[in-house]
């Protein structure tokens, strides 16, 4: 029983945390984004920008409950994990298409704002994204879920 | 700072080795932490301490126009911290089962149980 | 010749099948299968009759290491294929009576099949690759078949041993024919055959001579690894007098003779096979004699017919092989039958005990004619195949005039035979005189499946006893030509006039039978053998065995205690050793301090920060306190991360220690708390240990920085990194680009650590809710 009670009571009853996490959300994953597109070019990239993603879901499912975040998503997040490697595959398999080698880069000729020029290691970078956000809420919430 | 980190790597490597010849699982765990830190600074230090200055190329360069951190190291310590984190997770939840199934976090009185299949 | 054999095991597994669906009395008709085999393999007959030719059949197999799948009939291959076929279809017959209404019959078909198939692999390779494969492949097939009632523990028991003493045998003869095979540069027989010279010349043949006929006495159960097989005597009786009889042991003499014409150096080949086979023979048959159970008897007597062949073939001369080709056809006959008979008895009353056994002649008339026909063909009794055996063992060993050797080997002959010819009287005649004990008067008559198969091979005994020139004309020639290599014509007789050997025969028939009558008093006979059992070789190897398990076990109690914190003990503790020896030893120690830089206050701080926040985790008895000191740890790092120039690094650390803080901050309190469970004693000795390894890792970690590593790589991909890949930040580039497939491996073991986490979690609470 006395389990029960202790992880009842670790969700922080605090409104303005909520406030705040309501207006957090949405910022630290842009950040997220943010800091995965410029990673070619400045520190940033697929993995920190997971993981920032992630902790802001995290932030989230503190503020309320670890149910309340899986709302947000309208799937599970397992499902960003397949995505995200067939993202990365893909980007790995497209030079084959123009007949090139495997993981060859290969780049748009126009440059993109912010960006910089897209080519196939930004969606390569945008799979790494996706599945740490996935392997990350998956463990999270797995464990929030049932331990 | 090279000998102080090199104190530093030193005495992450021994706190994680004492921690991992305790009997409690979770302190096992808390061991290999220390260890992994202790080695990822371990690999920053073999690469040459740079001040202050990142392996970006600047921004209307193409080509590094004065000294930079080593990029390779960090590239292999992004990956090794990444990873370890599959690892502590997936740790944890198993001690957390093992826990909840035998009743003991002594490695010890886990290896009794084992002889007696 | 591939194909047929790959039919032989698709059959076998075919059976395996029919099981389900067939009624097991039918399963009498698929002895078709076999036989239809052998008249295939009389078809040769006549064509290898004058043994000049070989027949070669060759499929590539493994062409780069030089092995085919090359197969060879010949007049040797030729005889063991016959026999293998032939009294594999009477084993067929007789099992589908002998086992009828056997829940596994079909299992048992298939082992059978299966070992049928191998034991004609090994005869027909013609490669020593494939010929060790069929070998060890025999050794795997008749596992399953001794060890057949499974549920009877000695019967598993006896399985093992005959398992690992032949298998152990396969890994000598593994060894030999490699070494063969590197000798010559070839793998096929045949043509190793020119190369006998250089084999029999090489530094080497000593060792492969005796790994050979390791591998060959192993199988063919000589002195003194020869008690698997009476241990093998568990099995149903048709697999016994299938494997006894004229496969399973005769392999080894296969092999002998096959290998004759490459290893026959004439003096270390013939000496221990004289040795062993002598040896062998007289142990055998001196053994037979006081056996109470039948198939004791018969398994004994085997012992010794295959000790005289290795005797035979360690004579080696012309008549010598000529007289082991014909006396491995004798034995198949008069064994297989005398085994089938056995095994009526057994079925019919479920007794062996040749004390008890009497009188069951007028019961069964076909068994008992049977078995008196096998007897005297044991015996050696004229106008029976044994009979022309017998003298063409004399004959051979007679040979070599009146020398010291000669009379020697006479006289071990003559004795084992006396004993035989007592086996064959106790085992073919015994049961069937006398009175019939009152116990057994309601035996009921045999069904024609089980008499009808010992009563062919009697016949046939009979039938080559009285025209010998049928078998010697069609296949035993050619048989001694492939042994022996030359031309050869010898003509089998049923008179040859008074000669030393028939007067000898003579001798050992009186003997014989007067042995038997000898034996017949004295039922306690057993006793007198028990008494030196502590000599016997499987009591020593029992003991030996035993030995070595109490060694292990101390052995493992010893190194595998099964304490991790032991082992880990062991492993650093020998890092520490040998490791610093070398370092100490080798390296010149000496620290560069010019090159380095100095440290700042703030420096010094986060340093100082980060050291008590190990000792707090290392001290403290607070799971909470040990987790936020570790978080503490992560971001220390991070720090000294933003210091030297690598922001990416100190992002992602940065992130990651948060979510592991949180991580285990959400399973906190499903985790146990800490216990005190070690005294100040270990503490200190842990303590000791994990500082001299952090210190030498330290030191390590200072000459490693003396002389810094080659920066090649990292020069490539810093200059590289826009011009290649368009990217500016380099440690990214080399991430999603340079090593791209790296990350891309990196991001599947991360799924891989999500799916194990959310499989063991989700199925923990399914099993709950199950259980609830």
């Amino acid at each position: 029983m006395k389990k029960v009670q202790n992880s009842e009571t670790r969700h922080l009853d605090s409104t303005i945390l909520r406030t705040a996490t309501n207006y957090l959300l949405p910022l630290i994953i842009m950040f997220s984004i943010f800091v995965l597109l410029r990673g070619h070019y400045l520190s940033g990239g697929g993995f920190v920008g997971g993981l920032i993603a992630s902790i802001a879901f995290v932030l989230h499912s503190y503020a309320y409950s670890p149910k309340e975040t899986l709302a947000l998503f309208r799937f599970s997040p397992l499902r960003l994990i397949p995505t995200g490697l067939s993202l990365s595959i893909l980007s790995a398999l497209l030079p084959i298409l123009l007949g090139l080698p495997i993981m060859t880069g290969v780049w748009f000729a126009e440059d993109v704002v912010v960006i910089g020029s897209v080519g196939s290691a930004l969606f390569f970078d945008i799979g790494v994204y996706f599945v740490v956000i996935g392997v990350v809420l998956t463990i999270l919430f797995t464990i929030a879920e049932n331990v | 700072m090279e000998l102080l980190l090199v104190l530093l790597v030193g005495i992450l490597y021994s706190a994680g080795i004492y921690m991992m010849f305790r009997r409690s699982m979770v302190k096992l765990l808390l061991g290999l932490m220390l260890l992994g830190n202790g080695a990822n600074l371990l690999i920053f230090l073999m690469g040459e301490l740079t001040k202050g200055k990142a392996p970006i190329i600047d921004n209307d360069q193409i080509h590094f126009i004065d000294a930079y951190a080593d990029p390779v190291p960090q590239a292999l310590i992004l990956t090794a911290i990444v990873i370890s984190f599959g690892l502590t997770a997936f740790a944890i939840v198993l001690l957390n089962k093992v826990y909840s199934t035998t009743g003991t976090d002594d490695l010890d009185s886990l290896n009794i149980q084992d002889l007696d299949i | 010749m591939l194909l047929l054999i790959v039919f032989v095991f698709v059959f076998a597994f075919l059976t395996l099948l029919l099981g389900k669906f067939v009624h097991s009395k039918f399963f009498k008709f698929i002895s078709i299968v076999p036989f239809l085999l052998f008249l295939f393999f009389t078809s040769f007959i006549p064509l290898l009759k004058d043994g000049t030719k070989n027949i070669f059949y060759r499929t590539e197999w493994m062409p780069s290491i030089g092995v085919s799948l090359d197969f060879k009939l010949d007049g040797l291959s030729l005889l063991f294929s016959l026999m293998i076929t032939g009294i594999g279809t009477l084993i067929y017959i007789y099992t589908s009576s002998y086992l009828r209404g056997h829940p596994y019959l079909n299992r048992f078909y298939t082992y059978l099949g299966l070992f049928m198939g191998a034991m004609l692999g090994l005869v027909l390779s013609d490669n020593i690759i494939t010929l060790f494969i069929f070998w060890e492949l025999t050794s795997v097939t008749s596992y399953f078949l001794i060890g057949f009632n499974n549920e009877d523990e000695s019967a598993r028991k006896s399985a093992l041993w005959a398992f690992s003493i032949t298998g152990l045998g396969g890994f000598f003869l593994l060894a030999s024919l490699v070494v063969i095979g590197s000798i010559t540069g070839e793998t096929s027989i045949h043509e190793i055959l020119s190369h006998s010279n250089s084999i029999q010349g090489h530094e080497a043949f000593g060792l492969i001579l005796v790994f050979f006929l390791l591998g060959a006495f192993t199988k063919s159960a000589q002195f003194p690894f020869h008690f698997w097989l009476p241990g093998a005597m568990k099995a149903p009786t048709p697999v016994s007098a299938y494997l006894h009889s004229a496969t399973m042991v005769k392999a080894g003499i296969y092999l002998l003779a096959r290998f004759t014409p490459i290893l026959n150096d004439g003096d270390l080949w013939s000496k221990s096979l004289l040795l062993v086979g002598g040896v062998t023979m007289v142990y055998g048959a001196f053994h037979c004699v006081f056996r109470k159970d039948l198939k004791g008897i018969l398994a004994y007597s085997t012992i010794s017919a295959l000790g005289m062949l290795v005797f035979l073939l360690g004579i080696g001369t012309e008549l010598a092989i000529y007289a082991s080709s014909v006396f491995i056809v004798v034995h198949a006959l008069y064994k297989a039958s005398l085994f089938l008979i056995t095994g009526a008895i057994d079925h019919a009353v479920h007794n062996r005990d040749i004390t008890i056994l009497s009188g069951f002649g007028e019961k069964m008339p076909i068994l008992a004619t049977a078995g008196f026909i096998s007897a005297l063909s044991c015996a050696g009794i004229p106008l029976t195949f044994g009979f022309i055996g017998k003298e063409l063992i004399y004959e051979s060993t007679l040979e070599g005039g009146v020398t010291y050797l000669a009379i020697g080997l006479t006289v071990i002959a003559v004795v084992t035979n006396i004993f035989l010819t007592c086996s064959g009287l106790l085992a073919g005649i015994k049961p069937f005189i006398g009175e019939l004990p009152k116990k057994f008067s309601k035996v009921g008559k045999l069904e024609l499946g089980i008499a009808l198969p010992p009563f062919i091979l009697a016949v046939l005994s009979l039938v080559f006893g009285v025209f010998p020139n049928w078998i010697n004309q069609g296949i035993i020639n050619s048989v001694t030509r492939s042994i022996y290599g030359d031309f050869i014509n010898l003509d089998l007789k049923i008179w040859h006039g008074v000669t030393t050997a028939l007067l000898l025969s003579g001798l050992t028939i009186l003997l014989g039978v007067a042995v038997y009558f000898i034996v017949r008093q004295s039922h306690n006979s057993m006793r007198f053998i028990e008494r030196f059992e502590v000599f016997a070789p499987q009591h020593m190897i029992e003991k030996l065995i035993e030995k070595i398990r109490v060694f292990a076990y101390r052995y493992t109690g010893l190194t595998q205690n099964s304490y991790l914190r032991i082992y880990l003990i062991v492993i650093v503790l020998f890092f520490i050793g040998l490791v610093g020896y070398k370092l100490f030893a080798d390296v010149p120690l000496q620290v560069n301090t010019e090159d380095l830089s100095a440290f700042r206050s703030y420096e010094l701080i986060v340093f100082i920060i980060t050291v008590i926040a190990i000792l707090f985790t290392i001290s403290t008895s607070s799971r909470l306190t040990a987790i936020a000191s570790i978080g503490v740890v992560g971001y220390c790092i991070c720090l000294i991360f933003v210091f030297y120039g690598a922001p990416d690094l100190a992002m992602t650390q940065f992130a990651i220690d948060t979510l592991t803080v949180v991580l285990f901050v959400l399973v906190l309190f499903k985790l146990p708390s800490f216990l005190k469970l070690s005294n100040r004693r270990i503490q200190a000795r842990d303590a000791i240990v994990s500082i001299a390894f952090g210190t030498l890792i330290s030191l390590i970690t200072l000459q490693a920085l003396v002389s810094p590593a080659d920066k090649e790589i990292s020069r490539f991909y810093a200059e590289n990194a826009y011009t290649l890949a368009k990217g500016k930040n380099v440690v990214n580039v080399i991430l999603v680009d340079f090593r791209g497939f790296d990350t891309l491996i990196e991001t599947m073991v991360l799924s891989i650590a999500a799916l194990g986490v959310f499989s063991l979690l989700k199925y923990n609470t399914k099993d709950e809710e199950s259980s609830e």
